[in-house]
């Protein structure tokens, strides 16, 4: 293995590189975390330090005073969970019946996953903007799941399609053999071994829910309807002038939950990722 | 990699199938039935409304008018042929894409090399990894306005310590504004990169290494003829994809300079989206958007044909 074989400068040379990537990964964070907890008055000094002299809590109690954080938070909660559950609810069987026949069906949905994943969201969003102001749905969070759910749909089936495959064929056969039906089959054999992938995927349309903004800043127009990272953007004021210290500890808040979920399916979602986006 | 094992196991299994079921056919009313549920909100979310502002950039359609929309034909298109705004923004999202793009894959390139080897900090890697790659757009544009902040930033604060100036107001000045937003571009797409590449690495024959390096072969000859080959179609596919979803970019942009100063970094999605929804250009902003998505389809055929290549 080349491992063994590296000799040591040329070993010192790569830990050297592998540092520099850690730092260039985690210091901007440390950074969000360390403004998040700095009193004002050292935010407003010349020489700014990494870690607070004096950590205070008083810009979390300040940015839920300024903007309304637990509305905005409740707002991406149910988007977000709506449309996770929604999508493997109705992905799941499109995934199955991709991953086991592969007919022209499945080769056009295929190339519609691909294509899904490129699409300009400019073309996308005015027509759906219109569409949703004659269903009279734009500020209202049904018109935000329902476009959440067509947008993770894609990505979402693609994942689920690889844990169908990995589910042996055989025992499906089994059960029909038995005399139970497709449907029936999917049930009670299929579904409990993909439970795991199930949840995974679901959990990835969650967040990608959750971190949404594009939409969000468009089909939302009023406050208290606001999704998470639509509100943040209210704290950054008119001129770009910002409070630093609560803005940093509203968006500290906000990432956390994707933080917590994503590294609990991270290498699921490798996974699924690789195969939808690379397929190797 | 799940699905080479499932293409074995299938052929596998076809010599072997109870010849007394036709293969697929009494499946077909039942794929249907299953298949329905995700294709109607496809059909009306997103393949409909696709063909429906295809058609609106024929038209003078704009928002909050009481007279009828009509059919323009190709004028909002001549228009954008003369929109010296509109080719500006185009050439610096393609800056911007390939100003991301490109440093990022030879560093994620070369980050993957390394933890492809035994080095003992590849978990820490692995964790951080998370970071980018879970953050919200719009937070990770508010950390990097944290970090560039000319006075309270800490990025001006280390080049005063190291002696390097007096620092200056990045996201502002005209000259650093889109290299600064190209930096936390190139950040923030690190570990998707990365993983992707990490995982084409691991698809190259470790014998076919060895062999390599009993034969004499230095470390760049064996990156050459055993890694690059089998690492091409992943590489070719993620930078594709990469392109393409910077040229979508939105999010981290209009939080960290709102398209400014000056324009300077007012991408592509920017443009439309302040044309459309700030102005109420809809048609206008439509015929933007079949424009971009005639430069994405270039880039998606290169995707959709490195990846047959991959499955061959």
């Amino acid at each position: 293995m080349t491992g063994a074989r590296t000799r040591g400068p040329a070993r010192a040379g790569q830990y050297l590189a592998l540092l520099a990537y850690l730092a260039f990964l985690a210091l901007p964070f440390l950074w969000l975390v360390s403004t998040a907890f700095k009193p004002a008055r050292e935010l407003g000094s010349l020489h700014p330090t990494w870690i607070p002299e004096d950590p205070t809590l008083a810009n979390f109690r300040q940015a839920f005073d300024e903007q309304p954080l637990l509305q905005a938070a409740a707002n991406s909660l149910v988007a977000a969970l709506g449309a996770a559950l929604i999508a493997v609810t109705v992905a799941t069987p499109m995934a199955y019946v991709m991953a086991r026949r592969r007919g022209r069906l499945s080769a056009a949905a295929t190339g519609w996953v691909v294509v899904s994943q490129a699409f300009p969201f400019v073309l996308v969003i005015i027509p759906l903007f219109l569409v949703l102001k004659n269903l009279h749905l734009i500020n209202t969070l049904t018109g935000l799941v329902l476009v959440y759910v067509t947008w993770s749909l894609p990505f979402a089936v693609w994942m689920l399609t690889g844990y169908v495959r990995a589910v042996p064929a055989e025992l499906e056969e089994a059960a029909a053999v038995d005399g139970a039906g497709r449907l029936r089959t999917l049930c009670s054999v299929t579904a409990p071994l993909l439970a795991p992938g199930i949840v995974a995927t679901a959990l990835f349309a969650f967040i990608t829910a959750w971190n949404e903004f594009f939409f969000a800043l468009v089909l939302l127009k009023t406050p208290e309807k606001q999704t998470l990272p639509v509100v943040l953007t209210h704290f950054l004021g008119a001129e770009g002038v910002a409070d630093l210290g609560p803005l940093a500890a509203a968006a500290f808040l906000a990432t956390l939950p994707s933080l917590v979920v994503f590294a609990l399916i991270q290498k699921r979602i490798t996974g699924g990722m690789l195969a939808g986006a690379v397929k190797s | 990699m799940t699905s080479v094992t499932a293409t074995k196991r299938r052929t596998g299994q076809g010599a072997g199938r109870p010849p007394h079921r036709p293969p697929g056919r009494p499946v077909d009313h039942g794929a249907w039935f299953l298949v329905l549920p995700a294709l109607i909100p496809i059909l009306l979310l997103s393949v409909g409304p696709l063909l429906y502002g295809i058609a609106l950039a024929f038209t003078d359609a704009q928002s909050g008018r009481t007279r009828a929309t009509q059919w323009v034909g190709t004028l909002n298109f001549q228009d954008l042929l003369h929109d010296t705004l509109f080719w500006e923004s185009f050439r610096i999202g393609l800056l911007w894409a390939v100003g991301v793009t490109v440093p990022q894959f030879l560093l994620a390139l070369g980050l993957a090399l390394l933890l492809n080897q035994k080095l003992r900090l590849r978990w820490l890697a692995r964790a951080l990894a998370i970071i980018p790659w879970a953050m919200p757009e719009v937070v990770v544009g508010i950390m990097w306005r944290l970090v560039y902040n000319p006075d309270a930033g800490i990025l001006n604060e280390t080049l005063r310590d190291l002696g390097l100036g007096d620092g200056r107001d990045w996201l502002t000045s005209l000259a650093t504004a889109l290299p600064a937003v190209i930096l936390v571009g190139i950040w923030a797409g690190m570990p998707q990169t990365t993983v992707a590449l990490l995982a084409g690495l691991q698809n190259t024959p470790r014998e076919l290494h060895e062999a390599a390096a009993l034969d004499g072969a230095g470390a760049w000859r064996r990156f050459q003829t055993v890694t690059w080959p089998t690492l091409k179609p992943v590489a070719l596919a993620i930078t594709a994809l990469n392109l393409i979803w910077n040229l979508n970019a939105f999010a981290l942009v209009y939080v960290l300079t709102g398209g400014g100063p000056g324009g300077r970094t007012r991408l592509p999605m920017l443009f439309a989206y302040e044309e459309a929804f700030r102005y109420g250009q809809f048609g206008y902003a439509a015929a933007m958007g079949c424009v971009l998505v005639a430069v994405v389809s270039v880039l998606l055929a290169v995707h959709l044909v490195s990846r047959l290549k991959g499955d061959e």
